[in-house]
């Protein structure tokens, strides 16, 4: 048999359509990788992941404490459904989350999307969720290149080794 | 692992093409390396490679950010200098290992 020759991937789409923390920081971990190993990626914010590029909001995200059971106390002991219903406690959560990533030099929403763009990354918003939520586009932060349709993000497959991940 | 003359000197590298021991490096090893990459060093280069090397060897972790806010270069022009790989290539030129880190 042949050998087969090992071929890197040269494009990828990203497509991030939640806006907890955890789901954002994924899809941007993931963007900015690929720029780094010199891939070619493009984001597509959708749903409620729009949230990572509405400039008020983008640096506040929040990881859920209610409906998480992955969600433990410092110490390891499981975090109970009720506790993180209180309020105050989904914020804490969520900051002590950044904290923890801030030590390992992850940096913020905004400054995330500057880090992709500078290497050559490009951030679109879905057309459809951002009429949905009534959005304008100075809602949105200087990253977005573009709000665009499915098809127009579907057009962008257009080398011969693009891969497509839906977070 | 393999042991390699580069610029007159012997080097060991590992299957990844990077330096496994850095005192082993000089600036004309990097110039080799470099036209592996195509790439042509200049200053600039160097400035980033001397920096890389000056962190490595205080034992931090490197990073795109940590680069990036070092003040020598911002990280649109590291993307520039050492183009499909600001990371991976600029520390394989500098003798250092591959980052480890995900960011």
């Amino acid at each position: 048999m042949a050998k087969e020759e090992k071929r890197k991937l040269d494009k990828v789409l990203i497509i991030c359509s939640k806006g907890n923390l955890e789901d954002v920081y994924a899809a941007l971990v993931m963007a900015n990788g690929a720029v780094m190993e010199g891939i070619e990626a493009k984001l597509f914010f959708t749903f409620f992941g729009l949230d990572a590029l509405i400039s008020k909001r983008q640096n506040k995200l929040k990881t859920a404490t209610v409906g998480n059971p992955a969600m433990r106390m410092p110490g390891g002991a499981p975090f109970p459904t009720l506790l993180g219903a209180l309020p105050g406690v989904e914020a804490g959560v969520s900051s002590m989350m950044k904290k923890q990533m801030e030590e390992l030099d992850v940096p913020p929403v905004d400054e995330f999307l500057d880090m992709i763009t500078a290497g050559g990354g490009e951030v679109f918003a879905c057309q459809m969720a951002f009429d949905m939520f009534k959005l304008k586009r100075e809602d949105l932060s200087e990253h977005v290149k573009d709000v665009i349709t499915v098809g127009q993000l579907y057009e962008m497959v257009d080398t011969d080794n693009t891969q497509i991940v839906f977070t | 692992m393999a042991t390699q003359t580069i610029a007159g000197k012997e080097v060991d590298l590992n299957e990844d093409g990077y330096l496994t021991d850095h005192t082993q490096w000089n600036e004309a090893i990097a110039k080799e390396l470099a036209k592996e990459e195509g790439i042509e060093l200049t200053d600039e280069h160097m400035k980033v490679l001397n920096y890389l090397r000056e962190k490595y060897a205080e034992g931090e972790s490197l990073s795109i950010r940590k680069v990036g806010k070092s003040g020598i270069v911002d990280i649109k022009g590291l993307y520039k200098l050492f183009p499909g790989g600001p990371l991976k290539i600029s520390s394989r030129l500098a003798g250092i290992p591959k980052p480890q880190s995900c960011v």
